[in-house]
């Protein structure tokens, strides 16, 4: 009897090596498949670009050098979008934290008069919206097309912000807090700014990031809106680079063909590592706030 | 008696909105901003209705009843564009849906440690990368001549096809790359569920002898089935919209064929082509199915598991 528990326990046991086993090697294989393309862009950016062109770089960087980079230096287009796009994430997520924020917290207000309305109002374009065209008609009446403004006023207000903000509050800011607040003569305001604020750093924290990556990759708004080069943010600048194969001037006067093509090519690799370089080394330092608000948001508001 | 009552109730409600004037000052700005963006351009929706002209603004055009409608419904593009936006969506469904979960019981079968928060900040990572990025970096790799993946082909002495090039493999690269880039976060969720069950269930199946395997899927696939349930719904009702940048960043004269869906055949016509009306119109017809796909959709899942959007 005894015997067989234990026989028992050692084919299980067995079972389950070869089930860690199996699972152990399915992770490693997926993060094998994940960050390879990833890596590869980094050692292809950094290669000789005839070996890049002709396949000879699988693992290993080869004929290292840097005149990628240095022809990105040059590349003054690629800098005014990058400073484009600095100032977009900065204003544009100051932006959504001040619209967003604030009308989250009035709307976690238990006793706020026509709560039900107001958010009817929020979740409406949520669900359905003008279109392209009408909404493209109003930024041009408002004489926004083409400036900086219509990348970080039109569309600040988002509501799937504004429910992770609401629920957040109403589950970490006591009706009791507001009372006593009150009791001591503290108005609205002053209980906003003082008491909530300081106690809300890490949803304030989830939309800035948030925020702050959707500007940084935010590429569509820039595609209607703006005309001039002097405007436009990164991610427009990479697609003339990388998909409409805009070749730089500079490069192709007094290199072969070929040459200038290869060169073309290692540019793109420089590209994408330099526009993604600033999330990707920012992301894994502050994932467990994106977790966060994923939490947040999925809770039902 | 219950009319002083009534008109005290009154007074009291005017007296509360006076009292949180400052909390109505907090929602004036974002109010502001979504009714002069969002909520005119609802109205300006009439222009799919009239023979739209920027000249004569939005008021001054004239009808032109369903005239726009008719010319999309009778195009030669009407079919396609819906053909291939459903394709897509579908497609993406069958596939993006059940992955993350699979991904989600291989990380929960994973020992807390170092390891496996490699596992978990590697497989987020792509879903950080812009639009564009990926889309050159799919073209990059993709490329017969220099692609990274036309060598991997080249080693097993196989030719790769020109991906890019094809009509017929767009809808496939569309997806498998939402997959690279979205699968690590779209398992969060489910993560964040299987770590919310009751350990105790898991040490009475140990003492019974259950193995892992028999665990994971007693235990760990019953108890997600709400929160799949509830995914699944949702998604369904977005089965009409497919994102623009990504398929409109891959489009090429090649695989337009493919490739035309409605937000890029509106884009098109509306942006590039300047036919306002024509281009209201079809944004319209989208939306309307859209909605009605949610509120349907929103109906049921409130059926089903009392849970639902609104």
């Amino acid at each position: 009897m005894k015997e067989d528990i234990i026989k028992n326990k050692i084919r299980k046991s067995k079972e389950d090596k070869i089930f860690d086993f199996i699972i152990y090697s399915v992770a490693a294989l997926l993060i094998l498949i994940t960050l390879y393309p990833m890596y590869f862009i980094v050692i292809a950016s950094i290669s000789n670009p005839t070996d890049v062109s002709s396949g000879n770089i699988i693992f290993w960087p080869k004929g290292i050098n840097f005149r990628g980079y240095e022809q990105l230096l040059n590349y003054k287009q690629l800098w005014v979008g990058y400073k484009n796009t600095i100032i977009y994430a900065v204003l544009g997520t100051c932006m959504n934290l001040i619209v967003n924020i604030s009308a989250s917290y009035a709307l976690s207000r238990k006793n706020l008069v026509g709560k039900k309305l107001i958010t009817f109002f929020y979740l409406v374009p949520m669900f359905f919206g003008g279109g392209l065209i009408p909404t493209y008609l109003i930024i041009k009446n408002c004489n926004m097309l083409d400036t900086r403004w219509v990348m970080i006023l039109p569309f600040s207000v988002i509501t799937y912000y504004i429910i992770v903000g609401r629920t957040f509050f109403a589950n970490n800011i006591p009706d009791d807090l507001w009372e006593a607040a009150q009791i001591d003569g503290c108005g609205n305001m002053t209980f906003f700014f003082k008491i909530v604020l300081p106690l809300s750093k890490a949803v304030i924290a989830v939309i800035a990031l948030w925020s702050a990556v959707g500007h940084w990759n935010s590429y569509f708004n820039a595609l209607i809106y703006l005309r001039s080069d002097a405007l436009q943010p990164l991610q427009i600048v990479l697609r003339n680079i990388l998909i409409s194969n805009q070749t730089m001037s500079t490069m192709m006067t007094g290199t072969a063909a070929t040459e200038a093509r290869q060169a073309a090519e290692l540019i793109k690799y420089g590209v994408i590592v330099v526009s993604s370089a600033p999330i990707m080394c920012m992301y894994p330092f502050v994932q467990k706030y994106f977790n966060q608000g994923v939490m947040i948001g999925a809770v039902k508001g | 008696m219950s009319k002083e009552t009534a008109v005290r109730k009154k007074k009291n409600i005017w007296h509360r909105i006076y009292s949180d004037r400052a909390l109505y000052v907090l929602l004036l700005p974002s109010v502001i901003i979504l009714f002069l963006f969002t909520y005119i351009p609802m109205y300006g929706v009439v222009i799919a209705f009239k023979d739209f002209s920027p000249a004569k603004g939005i008021m001054g055009s004239p009808w032109a009843g369903l005239k726009y409608f008719k010319q999309y419904f009778y195009s030669y593009q009407f079919w396609p564009t819906i053909k291939n936006t459903l394709v897509l969506s579908i497609y993406s469904i069958v596939v993006t849906f059940p992955l993350p979960i699979l991904l989600a019981l291989v990380c929960n079968q994973m020992r807390a440690g170092k390891f496996k928060k490699f596992f978990q900040v590697s497989t987020y990572l792509p879903h950080f990368i812009s639009t564009v990025v990926m889309c050159g970096m799919i073209i990059l790799f993709l490329s017969p001549s220099s692609g990274v993946i036309a060598r991997l082909f080249g080693y097993f002495g196989a030719k790769m096809p020109n991906v890019m090039g094809q009509a017929s493999s767009f809808p496939s690269v569309y997806v498998w790359t939402e997959v690279w880039q979205h699968l690590g976060w779209d398992s969060i969720l489910y993560i964040a569920a299987l770590s919310a069950i009751d350990p105790s269930l898991y040490e009475a199946a140990t003492v019974d002898g259950a193995s892992k395997w028999q665990k994971m899927i007693k235990i760990d696939i019953p108890l997600l089935m709400p929160t799949a349930t509830v995914m699944f719904i949702l998604r369904m009702g977005s089965v009409m919209s497919v994102g623009f940048e990504k398929v409109y960043l891959l489009q090429n004269n090649l695989n337009t064929a493919t490739s035309e869906i409605i937000s890029t055949y509106v884009y098109k016509m509306g942006l590039v082509s300047s036919q306002y009306s024509l281009s209201s119109a079809i944004g319209l017809f989208n939306n309307v199915i859209n909605l009605v796909l949610l509120v349907a959709v929103n109906f049921i899942s409130s059926k089903m598991s009392n849970t639902s959007l609104v």
